[in-house]
Formats: structure tokens, C-alpha cells, sequence
């Protein structure tokens, strides 16, 4: 599905991502962990297109389409979702007005008509049930006064309402208690298939009991370090990082 | 030597009206004509030295030469009808009342007719009201009470609701074309009503628009009055919007201005009864290099009243927008309660907006706020739109619109929101 190889991204002239490699396919759930500033964000945001970084080498190939050459938008459009490390407030636009204008701007790109108003209830009611928002946040203007809970659910909210196929979560689990952790989890569970996939960005172990991974991998200065399954994340909860920055100090 | 100058530029320019009939004036109207005639001869265009209007020159719109011409042509209408308001439209084609082209539903309580008819048929109000309260140094209201053609008289009689607001229609045709519309609003005490004028250009060319609305909101009303300004953008526009309100009324005043050449709005509001509430708002939306100007003045001249004023701008391209609101708390308006905010935003590195809220206040238990805000689009909510799917003109749009939201909130007529809903996103040109 999506295919890193060896990305390198910088940003005001400082290299942040020093060569990615990592390939996801349809039905897979990658975590990324890695300890703060290893560029676990940088990677996020370089995925979903945000301007500030400079790609200085390497390919993205996104259904084998070259990604870096796609505006946010496009990339939005051809599937790729992420959800927000820190969802942004927007005052006097109505979440479901944005939505519908979202969904409908991904349709016409896909060459489809618009959405049916009543399709679109339909989608909003039973998607905000599987996150359980409150259908008055769902009317609210986005993220405008929500908790910081119900705005990562929010988030998974409008995931479950676009249908991505490349979900990239990135620390959605910061910041959240227990109960918002499970729904959170919950949410993503529920709306994966054999023919999407997630990559979930993470600094603990604990949404990983929820979200079970595939793999995982370990960001370490901008490289990938380690890759393991699913039992990695256990070891580094015990272990920490320290044990692997060493080798990959002895490695350089 | 600019004396000359000036005295000729203005003779030249009142020259224009020396044609025009008055045939319906009565001796009450005639007598109010001939002394702001007299006061015009004391008076000078104002010029960038006058602190009053510093930042709009207004050379450019009294060196021109315009013509009065009344049209009979078939012209129409539906383009600028107001969805649910088609019942009460009086239509006004440069400046002359054109009652074959007007739909007039007779409500109970309400009279909707021409100034010029109301002059004789009502003229125990008209003499009342008409012209009481105008500012008597300003050059342009005189020269509209001087030389005005015609406008709307609506009377909301005492005690009594209209259910259908009403549009004044005011319409432009052929170029160079001078108009001096008055309108004459009176709520009678516990009356109810809405009126929307509205400013078009029927088929392009300059023109120079000199308006006068006169608001009265007697004891206990609940009047609204919105201006919709969309002229070309080759035309002026001065208007002078002067309200009187009583005891415990509340009056509602919104302006939405979406083009021309120059548009200047002179609003000053007189709270002069206890109790009232005031809401004062406008939304500007200039491009190109066009210009538009708000003043506006809020007098507080007894305690326990409240006034809301929130004006909000969206400026493009070379355009200007000037925002000058001032509040005065006089020394006997305790109790007041005044908030003001302007806030604009900039969508290019050429606009310009020159924003001066104002703040008298002479009395000594009062709450009052005001507060200016120039900014830019929020870069990471655009990001954010965009990441869900939304196009950066969508994005932008959609942000804008939320802007624009809180000043549409304060309009009564719902199918008029959508409206100027819709202007606002066809405005957004990019």
C-alpha cells in the first residue's frame, strides 16, 4: 500500500528524518515507537503533507502513486488520514459542515456524486455511536471547547466518516485516561479491514494492548533502528531505549 | 487659491440638481429643502485635512459629472428579489419611486409608500420626523435633504407586528447617474418591523449613490434595519444612516457592503431613552482597489442601556477598509453597557485597514469595551481542512464564512442571511 524508502525530510535546514525505510500492505497495523525528538511526528506530518518540511531525498509511493508529489488535500483524497496529534480548534465551522464538504470534495475526486443528505445522517449517527460522541459535538464547531478526550475522538470520528485507507494515528493515546483509551482503541478496531491499514504512532506501550500491531518498529534519530513484531513493544516497555541506542552506537 | 477651487468644484457639482421638480413637495418639505440649501452654501466638501474623514478622499467622486435621469424602462426585478420578501418591494430606479414595478401587501398597522406621497397624505409624521435629528454640518446629508428625489416612508403603527418585512429596492441605470434616495423609518412605541435596502447597478457604469435613512425606534419598538451595498464596483456610495431610539427599545442596524468604487457610512445612533438595546454590525468585503469606510457613533445619553457593536471586514487585493466607532458614554448614562470589536482580516499583502475604535466616556459606573483585531488566516486550521480532504479554497471559504458568522447572527430574516451567506462565498472569488 504505502512504500518509504529512504526518506529524508528536514526542516529550517535541520535534517529530522535521516532515511526511512518501511513498507505497510492492505490489513496491517505498524506501531512506531521511539523515544521524544526521534522524529516520530516529523514522519507523521511529512506523510500527510505539511509544507514546512523539505523532502531532501529518498521516494514515497502510495498505491503506486508518488506521494510527495501531492498536495494535503490530494493525498486526503487518494486515502491517507491522519489523526492529529493536537486536533486544531476552528471556531463557527460546524463539524458536520465540514465533513459533508470533506466528503464530498473526496468524491468528486473519485468522480462521484455528491452525497445524499439523507446518507450522510445516516454515516454521522452511526459513525459518532462507534466512537460514542455526543451528537451535539458532533454539530459543534470542531474541536472548538472539547475536552482533550473528545477531541482525539473526534478525530477517529471523522477517520471512521472518510474511510481512509492508510490511517496514520499520531499519539492519539496522549494524553487520554483509560476509558477514552479503550473507545479511541475501540473505534480504530472496529474500522479496520483486510483492505486498510494503520500506522500508529506511539510513545507507550499501553495503546498497544488495545491496538494490537502487526510490527513494530523503533525511531531512533530519525532512522528506523529495530523492527519486531508485536512483542517488541513489550520489551521495550520493560527494557526502555537505552539498550538500543547503545547498539546503534556501536553500530555508527 | 484652493477657495476657488473648491467653491467651483462645488457649485459644478450642485448644478446637477437645478433641473429637478419637486412638484410634491409640500410647504413643510419646501421649507426643509430651502434651509439645507442654506446651510450647504456655508459648507465645503470635506477634504483629507478633515479629521472626519481622513482616510476616504473624496475628490474623485465630487469632481465628477453626473446626470439625473429618470427611467421608465421595463426593467427586471428578479434578480434582486429577496426569497420570502417579494411581497413588499418598493422599487426605486435612480432615485425616482417606480410604483409599476412595486409590490406593496397591504398589512395591518404598516404604511409603506413613496416619501414624495407621504409628504402631503402623512404629513403630520413626516413633518414630525423628517430631517429632526440629521447632522446640520455635513455637507452630503444636506445636500440629500436639499435635493432628494424620493425614498420609502414605512410607518409601523403603534402596538402592531408586521409579519412581512420589507425590501427597499434601490436600483441604477445608464452611467453617470446621481441619486440622493431618502427613506423614512418610524416604529411607533411597542411596534415591531424589519426593513432591507439594498443598492444594485443595473447594467454597469459610474454612478454616485448619496443616501439618507432616518431610523426612529419610539418607546418599547423592535425595529431592524439592514443595508445591503452591491453597486459596481465603478460606483460611490455616502450614506448617512442617523437612529433615534426611545425607552426600552431595541434597534438592530446591520450593513453589508460587497462593492464599490468608494463606500462611506456615516451612522450615528442617539440612545436616548432607558432601557434600550442597541446592536450595530457590518461585515466589508473589499477587493480590487476599492474602498470602503465605516463610521460609525453610538451617543449613550441616559443610563441603563446596552449597545453591541461588532463589525467585521474581509480585505483583498489593493483594497482599504476603514473602521472609525466611536462610543460616547455622556455624563449621564449611568449604567451603561457598551461593547465595540472590529476585526479584519487580510487576504493580501496590499490590503490596508486603518481600524479606530473610540472610547468617550464621561460618566462613572459604566462597563464598556472595545477592541480592534488584524490578522491573517489561521495557517494550521487551513492545514487541518485540507488534511481531511478540503482544497486550500475551500478550506479558506469554509474559515471565512465562520468569520463572517457571528456578524450574520444579528440578522432577523433568515432567507436574508442566506443571502449575504452566499454573497459572502461568491465574494471569495479565489
Amino acid at each position: 500500500m504505502i512504500k518509504i524508502e529512504n526518506l529524508h525530510a528536514s526542516i529550517d535546514g535541520q535534517p529530522i528524518l535521516k532515511g526511512i525505510n518501511l513498507e505497510v500492505k492492505p490489513g496491517e497495523v505498524h506501531a512506531i515507537m521511539g523515544p521524544n525528538g526521534s522524529g516520530k511526528s516529523t514522519l507523521a506530518s511529512v506523510l500527510a503533507g505539511r509544507e514546512e518540511y523539505e523532502i531532501t531525498e529518498g521516494s514515497v509511493t502510495f498505491e503506486g502513486k508518488d506521494l510527495l508529489d501531492l498536495g494535503a488535500e490530494d493525498r486526503a483524497r487518494e486515502g491517507i488520514f491522519l489523526a492529529f496529534q493536537y486536533p486544531v480548534e476552528i471556531p463557527g465551522v460546524s463539524n458536520i459542515n465540514f465533513l459533508k464538504t470533506a466528503i464530498n470534495e473526496i468524491r468528486k475526486y473519485r468522480g462521484e456524486e455528491p452525497i445524499p443528505a439523507k446518507d450522510f445522517l445516516k454515516l454521522v449517527k452511526e459513525k459518532s455511536a462507534l466512537v460514542e460522541l455526543d451528537n451535539s459535538l458532533a454539530s459543534r464547531s470542531v474541536n472548538e471547547g472539547f475536552s482533550g478526550g473528545e477531541k482525539k475522538r473526534n478525530e477517529i470520528f471523522q477517520m471512521a466518516m472518510l474511510e481512509p485507507k492508510l490511517s496514520i494515528l499520531d499519539e492519539t493515546d496522549s494524553g487520554l485516561d483509560i476509558d477514552a483509551l479503550r473507545i479511541v482503541a475501540n473505534g480504530v478496531n472496529k474500522l479496520k479491514s483486510a483492505d486498510n491499514a494503520s500506522i500508529v504512532i506511539t510513545h507507550y506501550q499501553r495503546l498497544l494492548d488495545y491496538i494490537v500491531p502487526d510490527f513494530v518498529h523503533v525511531l531512533y534519530n530519525g532512522k528506523i533502528i529495530k523492527s519486531g513484531p508485536k512483542e517488541l513493544a513489550l520489551e521495550l516497555e520493560e527494557k526502555g531505549y537505552d539498550w538500543l541506542k547503545k547498539d546503534q552506537v556501536i553500530e555508527a | 487659491m484652493s477657495e476657488i477651487a473648491t467653491m467651483n468644484v462645488k457649485e459644478q457639482f450642485l448644478s446637477t440638481f437645478g433641473v429637478q421638480d419637486f412638484h410634491f413637495d409640500t410647504e413643510a418639505s419646501k421649507a426643509a429643502r430651502n434651509e439645507a440649501t442654506k446651510r450647504i452654501e456655508g459648507l465645503e466638501f470635506p477634504t483629507s485635512k478633515t479629521e472626519y474623514w481622513k482616510y476616504t478622499r473624496i475628490n474623485r467622486i465630487v469632481k465628477a459629472e453626473y446626470k439625473i435621469a429618470e427611467s421608465t424602462t421595463t426593467i427586471d426585478i428578479t434578480p434582486f428579489l429577496i426569497e420570502g420578501m417579494e411581497k413588499n418591494v418598493m422599487v426605486f430606479v435612480n432615485g425616482f419611486y417606480r410604483a409599476d414595478i412595486s409590490t406593496i401587501t397591504s398589512q395591518e398597522g404598516v404604511i409603506a409608500c413613496a416619501l414624495s406621497e407621504a409628504k402631503e397624505k402623512h404629513a403630520d409624521l413626516f413633518n414630525a420626523y423628517f430631517s429632526k435629528y440629521l447632522p446640520t454640518d455635513e455637507i452630503f446629508a444636506n445636500i440629500n435633504t436639499a435635493f432628494h428625489q424620493d425614498g420609502a416612508f414605512i410607518h409601523f403603527a403603534k402596538k402592531q407586528k408586521a409579519d412581512q418585512p420589507i425590501h427597499i429596492l434601490n436600483l441604477v441605470e445608464g452611467d453617470q447617474i446621481i441619486t440622493n434616495p431618502r427613506n423614512l423609518i418610524i416604529g411607533e412605541a411597542f411596534s415591531e418591523g424589519k426593513v432591507v435596502t439594498s443598492y444594485h447597478n443595473l447594467n454597469g457604469g459610474k454612478s454616485f449613490t448619496n443616501a439618507v435613512n432616518e431610523c426612529f425606534a419610539a418607546e418599547n419598538s423592535y425595529l431592524e434595519f439592514n443595508k445591503l451595498q452591491e453597486e459596481d464596483g465603478t460606483s460611490f456610495h455616502i450614506a448617512t444612516d442617523q437612529v433615534q431610539q426611545e425607552k426600552s427599545g431595541n434597534f438592530t442596524i446591520n450593513t453589508f457592503t460587497f462593492n464599490g468604487d468608494i463606500v462611506r457610512n456615516n451612522l450615528n445612533i442617539a440612545v436616548a431613552g432607558e432601557n434600550g438595546y442597541t446592536s450595530l454590525n457590518g461585515f466589508y468585503l473589499p477587493k480590487e482597489k476599492q474602498l470602503v469606510d465605516n463610521h460609525t457613533r453610538v451617543d449613550h445619553l441616559v443610563p441603563h442601556c446596552e449597545s453591541h457593536e461588532l463589525y467585521r471586514g474581509v480585505i483583498d487585493d489593493k483594497a482599504t477598509a476603514v473602521f472609525n466607532g466611536k462610543v460616547m458614554v455622556h455624563r449621564d448614562a449611568q449604567k451603561t453597557n457598551a461593547f465595540q470589536a472590529n476585526n479584519n482580516v487580510l487576504l493580501s499583502d496590499d490590503a490596508t485597514i486603518n481600524s479606530k475604535p473610540e472610547l468617550e466616556i464621561y460618566a462613572d459606573d459604566v462597563k464598556c469595551s472595545h477592541g480592534s483585531t488584524i490578522g491573517q488566516l489561521d495557517e494550521e486550521a487551513i492545514f487541518y481542512l485540507r488534511a481531511r480532504g478540503l482544497s486550500e479554497d475551500s478550506a479558506i471559504r469554509l474559515l471565512l464564512n465562520a468569520f463572517a458568522a457571528d456578524v450574520l447572527e444579528h440578522v432577523g430574516i433568515e432567507s436574508f442571511r442566506q443571502l449575504i451567506e452566499e454573497k459572502i462565498e461568491n465574494g471569495l472569488k479565489k
